[in-house]
């Protein structure tokens, strides 16, 4: 690959690589390619972040992830490496209000420690002196020393002003509409904007990603769900922002708001090169009740807004990042609606796939496309994973 | 014709999806009319009488508190201690509008201080819900109630216009001091105010304001002579209001409250000369741009677009206040402000009954009353305003007050002052180079610096930073996208939306996200290849 940092005309169609999707998996990956000096291009159907990158708890504590240590490496570096701040606060506690939800949440700690990582068992008044808004309804919780919470907004941001810095060019308001294939590999990538050449190309398109690399023959198994979360008014800040528990996911946030989400999501169909349709709910109720029990001291505060975001899923929810099978030069990635936290190591995975053709720092093969091989055809409908009738 | 298929298999459908989980509603209601002014009971009194159940419910009268938090409109703190008197200002709210004792006399079921905090229509990504269902609140209770049709009379607001001192007390926007004057026996806590806007709008409250015994000491207007007509003018000169044309209020002054106004003088390109001069007052009443409040509306999904002759942004309707959402309707000035219907509410009236023809099935076949050309162009109009008030002002001030995020902050593109972030924004990523990049969009700049995020759901400055955007991008105010409103478009406490309850099969499987096995199985213990055959899901799990 050719390396030219600097000097190149901005008015350029193409670029060496051209990147699908300006979420934050597709922007982290064009930072990461643009800081070495890469020419790089994102290509984005809407407005950057504006899909379920930027509609997400900021949650960074995937244990269960073979990129685990290299987000918990990165995330406190995050700041100084993009320019830009994103809010990043670590570590997180974990409240129970049952045996049963403590002992559901004691993955975490397993999980954790198998990499090195340590928890604290919280019983119920350490729980509540460490969470000044909990009550004592808790019956304990876990203190995880490992992932924290950053805000998604800051951080898709930071992505792509960075990656601009670097000289990585974003295109918003661009749907593609097709790509052009020789011998094997992909030339370039049609859209509604024109042609735009290629030496390498990355599909990073949330939901739209599996429509995406169909069109270069790759099938991917995914189906988009919509899912949704409420934000109170900001309230005193608590000396750990990352709580959460008790069948939600979320955050205080620097600002102050309670971010939370959980519960029932609805599978929905997506349109070729369409921002979906996702509105909020009465479901705003049943996470408002849970919180409540989450943080009595907060029952008082007032919900703002809620929303929901468009997210898609595998089969088995896991990640996939692999190369294309039959293309020689491109490569897909879908993070399997659990994308925000495992940013800054997925991006720079892809970066790796890229430039070194395989990831560095972490064996990813359970990213692996071809797990699917023996996958039902029909597995969607088995799933259950349909839009209601 | 082919063979009928016959009904198709049941298909399965995640037990962890929304699937079987239809919201608890603790009503249904034939007929639910948001809004009880002139439209909203007359609509409700029309259909009470051709036999329908009918719900009518308002917010008001909002309590102290909820004003004090700006909801639902800009009191800026100008209500007096009367509004702490509940019982008093429901007699208050009820005795000023004659038309309550006929809807009385109908059968309309009237639900004052109760808000409609949320109307959700199903939908392609709503397929749960079994049909509408509104979201409503009152003192005590969150409830759901399932409409089979809605009229929604949610009246206006008013745009906000920044200056030095406009988070002082007293500052208020011009629906909000009428609302008080009027509607809550006199509950506004002026005695002499400025007045800002001159069209019609602005001129119905000063003479409004000055009919109640508030003296008016001036009217200030940026354009070089009033907007509003002849006649309107010569009413308000006559109740010896002076009009202050080709100024603005550089700054509002006081300590605790509003004591006074810095009015200054513009050039004719619209930019403060640096004259001033102090003119007492206890209140500033922003009357620029009255407003149509489609927050409800807009939150549901219904169709709305930009609508200079309507007062800015309105829901798409057909003749007879049908919106883009089936069963839904608009009507009064959530449907569209302009001068005659000001001045008259036989508009207002005549829209209600329209609209509950249409709901019995005698759709009118005359056309609807529509604006005639508005008085002003209402985009050169506010961004001569936001100019001359917000980015030639003389002095730094938060234009999103909830978020403290001042003009420069947006225009710079600032991370929120509450990180302390000290880096500079490269000039690369201002405003400026985002417009450059890409159309306006204030969801964009609501992301980037928050405006327009806070407690006050964007009440004060949302029209502002539209106004800023169109602005900066040398663009039409209707090329600016409306900022996307959010249920619940009242502000909810936790406590009171957790009591409505849920459908058992939600408590059952309820999971912080999906509740699948396979998504946080620890990649150590991955197998090979995935099939489903193979995927172990025994066992409790919780998503991560």
């Amino acid at each position: 690959m050719t390396r030219h940092p600097g000097g190149r005309d901005p008015q350029r169609a193409g670029a060496e690589v051209v990147i699908v999707g300006g979420g934050v998996t597709g922007l982290s990956a064009g930072f990461w390619l643009a800081r070495e000096g890469v020419d790089v291009l994102v290509i984005e159907a809407g407005m950057i972040g504006a899909e379920a990158s930027g509609r997400n708890g900021g949650g960074c504590s995937h244990h269960h992830s073979p990129l685990f240590a290299e987000e918990q490496r990165l995330w406190p570096l995050m700041d100084d490496l993009l320019g830009y701040p994103t809010e990043f606060r670590p570590e997180r506690i974990r409240l129970a209000f049952s045996e049963a939800q403590m002992a559901l949440y004691a993955r975490a700690k397993i999980n954790g420690e198998h990499q090195g990582f340590s928890t604290d068992i919280l019983d119920a008044r350490e729980a509540q002196k460490l969470v000044p808004l909990a009550g004592d309804n808790t019956v304990g919780g876990y203190f995880y020393h490992f992932g924290g919470h950053a805000n998604p907004h800051r951080t898709l941001s930071g992505y792509a002003f960075a990656m601009e810095d670097h000289g990585g060019r974003a295109k918003q308001n661009t749907a593609v509409t097709g790509f052009r294939l020789a011998g094997g590999r992909v030339s370039g990538v049609e859209t509604t904007a024109g042609f735009f050449g290629c030496d390498q190309l990355v599909i990073a398109a949330g939901p739209q990603t599996g429509r995406l690399a169909a069109m270069i023959g790759c099938d991917i198994p995914l189906a988009a769900a919509r899912a949704e979360m409420i934000v109170t008014e900001p309230l005193p800040l608590m000396p750990y922002g990352g709580i959460d528990g008790n069948g939600l996911y979320g955050r205080q946030t620097l600002r102050g708001n309670l971010a939370y989400g959980g519960g029932p999501h609805e599978w929905v169909e997506t349109e070729p090169g369409r921002a979906p349709d996702k509105p909020s709910s009465p479901l705003m109720s049943g996470i408002a009740a849970r919180l409540a029990t989450l943080l009595p001291k907060a029952a008082h505060a007032r919900i703002i807004r809620s929303w929901a975001g468009v997210m898609e899923n595998t089969p088995d929810g896991r990640p996939v990042i692999d190369h294309a099978p039959g293309v020689k030069n491109a490569i897909v990635a879908t993070l399997s609606s659990v994308g925000f936290g495992l940013s800054p190591a997925s991006g720079r995975a892809i970066r790796d796939l890229v430039i070194e053709r395989h990831c560095t720092f972490a064996d990813i093969s359970t990213f692996r496309l071809d797990r699917f091989a023996q996958l039902e055809p029909d597995w969607r409908e088995r799933l259950g994973w349909l839009p209601i009738p | 014709m082919p063979d009928d298929p016959g009904p198709s298999q049941p298909r399965f459908l995640d037990p962890k999806s929304v699937a079987g989980k239809a919201p608890v509603v603790s009503e249904t209601i034939d007929l639910l009319v948001v809004g009880a002014g002139k439209a909203g009971l007359r609509a409700a009194i029309e259909a009470a009488s051709a036999g329908i159940q009918t719900v009518l419910v308002d917010e008001n009268p909002v309590s102290h508190e909820t004003m004090g938090e700006e909801v639902p409109r800009h009191f800026g703190q100008a209500m007096s201690g009367a509004t702490r008197n509940r019982n008093a200002m429901i007699e208050a709210f009820v005795a000023s509008e004659p038309l309550f004792e006929a809807a009385f006399e109908a059968g309309v079921d009237i639900r004052l201080g109760t808000a409609c905090w949320g109307l959700y229509a199903k939908g392609p990504a709503l397929r749960h819900l079994p049909g509408l269902v509104a979201g409503l609140v009152d003192a005590t209770a969150a409830m759901l109630v399932a409409p089979r049709r809605v009229i929604v009379a949610t009246g206006r607001r008013d745009m906000g216009l920044g200056f030095p001192g406009w988070h002082l007390p007293g500052v208020m926007g011009a629906s909000a001091a009428r609302l008080l004057v009027e509607r809550h026996a006199g509950a506004l806590d002026a005695k002499r105010v400025v007045v800002l806007g001159s069209d019609t709008e602005a001129l119905l409250t000063a003479l409004a304001l000055a009919g109640q015994g508030i003296t008016v000491a001036a009217i200030i207007e940026q354009a070089e002579r009033p907007v509003a007509p002849a006649d309107l003018v010569a009413l308000v000169k006559q109740a010896g209001i002076p009009i202050l044309c080709r100024s603005v209020v550089r700054e509002a002054l006081g300590r605790e409250r509003v004591e006074g106004a810095m009015i200054g003088t513009l050039d004719t390109e619209g930019i403060p000369t640096g004259a001033e001069t102090r003119l007492g007052c206890d209140g500033i009443v922003l009357a620029v741009g009255a407003v149509p409040m489609i927050d409800l509306l807009q939150a549901a999904g219904a169709a709305c677009r930009f609508d200079p002759d309507r007062g800015g942004h309105v829901p798409v309707i057909d003749a007879n206040g049908r919106t883009s959402l089936p069963d839904v309707f608009a009507i009064g000035d959530c449907a569209g402000i302009w001068p005659e219907k000001s001045r008259d509410s036989a508009v207002a009236e005549a829209e209600a009954r329209r609209a509950v023809d249409a709901i019995t099935g005698r759709d009118s076949a005359k056309p609807a009353l529509a604006p005639p050309c508005a008085e002003i162009d209402v985009s050169t109009y506010r961004k001569a305003w936001l100019r001359a008030s917000v980015i030639h002002a003389r002095a730094e001030f938060p234009l999103c007050q909830c978020e403290e995020a001042t003009a420069r902050d947006l225009l710079e593109l600032r991370p929120p002052r509450y990180i302390g972030w000290e880096g500079q924004m490269p000039e690369a990523h201002s405003l400026a180079a985002l417009l450059a990049a890409g159309p306006p969009d204030p969801d964009q700049l609501k992301r980037m610096a928050r405006a327009g995020m806070g407690p006050c759901q964007g009440r004060r400055c949302r029209e502002q930073i539209a106004t800023l955007l169109a602005l900066e991008a040398d663009a039409d105010l209707a090329a600016v996208p409306l900022a996307s409103y959010r249920a619940p478009v009242r502000p909810l406490p936790l406590a009171l939306a957790g009591l409505i309850g849920e459908a058992p099969l939600q408590t059952e499987h309820w999971d912080s996200w999906f509740g699948m096995h396979a998504q946080w199985r620890p990649f150590w213990e991955v197998q090979e290849h995935f099939t489903l055959a193979g995927n172990d899901t025994s066992g409790e799990v919780a998503s991560e």
